[in-house]
């Protein structure tokens, strides 16, 4: 064995692409939205999608995990992979991905008929694959992973809908956390939240990341500074400038992506 | 009034007069005359509602007086049209509770299945087709239920149930069944039809498929209005009259037996009412009596519908 002395340190691996992107195109009806999207996700990283509104960035995530085409009319075209793998592919069961490919939505939607337990193992139950003996396990994990565990320990069977609005964004997270997913979508997660509750949610994130890959769609860039070590910035279903958040914010290569940070429009 | 004299009332007056009154508006007069209007229409509705009651309250008083309640509660025959007279309520109630229960066991699965599939399943095509088509089924009137019952549905059991009586409940329930579906079916489609979709779409993103998010998600946030619709069927199934008057028979009977022919509350007042049964007498008076248990029933229903509707809005 050589001394220690010797090691160089190694230089810093790129992570692997966890979602690959692929000239995406998207419409609803005849209303082409999103115009050749590319873009490689890596893996256990935070991914910030910007933009003005209505340029695209629900539709992009949406399209990640195959909730696009629920839309009546909508359609896409190009490539999307996962480790890979083509989830438009023809044998992709759409059902099976998105246990894979998790998502937080913008409103704190827990289901109104379920108490909090049965709000987190909701997707376990939905889907067939819940194991009895370990419900109580799953919960706990769950809702410690979302940080919610000491706030709700103590009523777990009071309905979901009772807890406060962030505690419904965290409960939803840590529903999306029970089915382990490895990528978990998140669309504005915090627009409907106050500061507080924001401010927790982001610390989640951090947490997250070690385990998770995350995309996030925000309308606050400090949030993306904050949180992400990728942006995207989209325009009118362009993709404008994907890279490194620290590089984005302070030497844009795009002039129209300086212009959106510095507050010239959107 | 004319038009255009509204229109000189209710556009504004001229500059002069506008500083002082800036402030202290009154409502123009065709307003308050609208208002007027409609106020004596509501008023009108709950005279009218009063004036049921009072005559209901009255006769049955009266009827109390001769009788007594415990006639009523104790007897198990029905038969203020004969000679031998008694007067215990126990066979029209089975007669309504059997047909009620027949017609929902038709009616709660059909609505609520047809109901899944128009929101559902269906494509926007076939939707279009379905719901006009259900609802002309509830456009149908009672009265033409109540042949279909008696000289089609009844012949057909006949072949299968050969012990089936000319009139019997069975018929007339399963007949009352299809006519209250619709019903069912059109509120519980509304209730699930505003079912926010972002729950749907939460249970899609937890890797759900399309068939637990319905039964375990979308049905159980329904859950009010479903039940709301299902407690109102039964409320019309009870007050149904046309179709148990002609296909169930006249004849009181205190069974649960589907084959034998029974009567209901709604059908021995129609009984009365076309009788030549002189007003005064203690059988005119039955019909006030049966009418105020009717009443008594029906308006427990829809105070329960309201409840139930309420305690599920409570609860999203
Ligand atoms: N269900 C839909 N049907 C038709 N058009 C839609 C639908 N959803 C979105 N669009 C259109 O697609 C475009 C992109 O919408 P999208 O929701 O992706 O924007 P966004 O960037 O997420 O906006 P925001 O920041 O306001 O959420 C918009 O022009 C919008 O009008
Ligand atoms: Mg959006």
């Amino acid at each position: 064995m050589r001394p220690a002395v010797f090691q160089s340190t190694p230089p810093p691996r790129p992570s692997p692409v966890k979602l690959g992107v692929d000239q995406v195109r998207a419409w609803f009806g005849s209303h082409q939205v999103l115009h050749g999207i590319d873009m490689q996700i890596p893996e256990q990283s935070v991914t910030a999608i910007i933009g003005p509104s209505g340029c695209g960035k629900s539709t992009l995530i949406r399209s990640l995990n195959r909730m696009h085409e629920l839309t009546e009319g909508a359609r896409l075209e190009g490539r999307i992979t996962l480790d890979g793998v083509d989830v438009y592919g023809k044998d992709v069961d759409p059902v099976l991905l998105r246990r894979r490919v998790g998502m937080v939505f913008q409103k704190p939607n827990p289901f109104p008929s379920m108490s909090i337990r049965d709000n987190v193992l909701a997707g376990l139950r939905l889907t067939r694959s819940l194991d009895r003996s370990r419900a109580a396990e799953i919960t706990e994990t769950a809702l410690r992973g979302a940080a919610l565990w000491d706030e709700v320990k103590d009523r777990l069977d009071t309905p979901g809908v009772s807890l406060s609005g962030g505690q419904q964004q965290r409960l939803c997270i840590a529903r999306s956390l029970a089915v382990a997913p490895e990528v978990l979508l998140m669309d504005e997660p915090c627009s409907a939240l106050d500061p507080v509750a924001t401010s927790r949610i982001e610390d989640l994130i951090h947490t997250l990341k070690t385990t998770y890959t995350i995309v996030i769609v925000t309308h606050n860039m400090q949030q993306a500074a904050r949180v992400s070590d990728y942006t995207a910035f989209l325009l009118t279903g362009e993709l404008v400038e994907f890279s490194e958040t620290n590089r984005l914010f302070t030497s844009p290569r795009d002039t129209r992506t300086e212009d959106y940070i510095t507050g010239k429009f959107g | 009034m004319r038009a255009s004299e509204t229109i000189a009332m209710t556009t504004g007056s001229p500059d002069s007069t506008r500083t002082a009154t800036e402030l202290r508006g009154v409502p123009p007069r065709g307003e308050r005359l609208i208002e007027m209007a409609l106020a004596g229409a509501g008023l009108l509705t709950v005279f009218t509602t009063v004036g049921i009651l009072m005559v209901l309250a009255v006769e049955s008083f009266e009827f109390l007086k001769q009788v007594g309640i415990t006639a009523l509660i104790f007897d198990t025959q029905w038969t203020p049209l004969f000679a031998d007279k008694h007067f215990g309520l126990w066979p029209l109630l089975a007669g309504t509770a059997l047909t009620s229960l027949i017609a929902i066991a038709v009616a709660l699965p059909l609505g609520l299945l047809s109901a899944i599939f128009m929101s559902e399943l269906a494509s926007e095509r076939a939707r279009k087709i379905l719901k006009p088509a259900l609802e002309m089924l509830a456009g149908v009137p009672t009265i033409v239920y109540g042949y279909f019952a008696l000289v089609v549905v009844t012949p057909l059991l006949q072949r299968v149930i050969p012990d089936l009586g000319g009139f019997n409940a069975l018929s007339a329930g399963l007949v009352m069944g299809i006519m209250i579906m619709p019903l069912i079916a059109s509120l519980t489609e509304d209730a699930l039809y505003s079912v926010p979709r972002s729950l749907r779409e939460a249970a899609y993103a937890l890797g759900a498929s399309k068939v637990p998010t319905i039964l375990r998600v979308v049905v159980p946030a329904a859950m009010g209005g479903i039940s709301a619709s299902v407690i109102l069927a039964v409320s019309r199934a009870v007050g149904e009259t046309m179709i148990v008057a002609i296909a169930a028979g006249q004849e009181p009977h205190l069974t649960l037996d589907p084959r034998v022919p029974i009567e209901t509350m709604t059908a021995y007042i129609v009984q009365v009412s076309l009788g030549d049964t002189p007003a005064g007498t203690l059988e005119y008076r039955t019909i006030f009596v049966v009418g105020t248990a009717l009443f008594l029933l029906t308006f427990g229903m829809n105070v329960l519908s309201y409840r139930l509707s309420r305690r599920f809005r409570g609860a999203t």
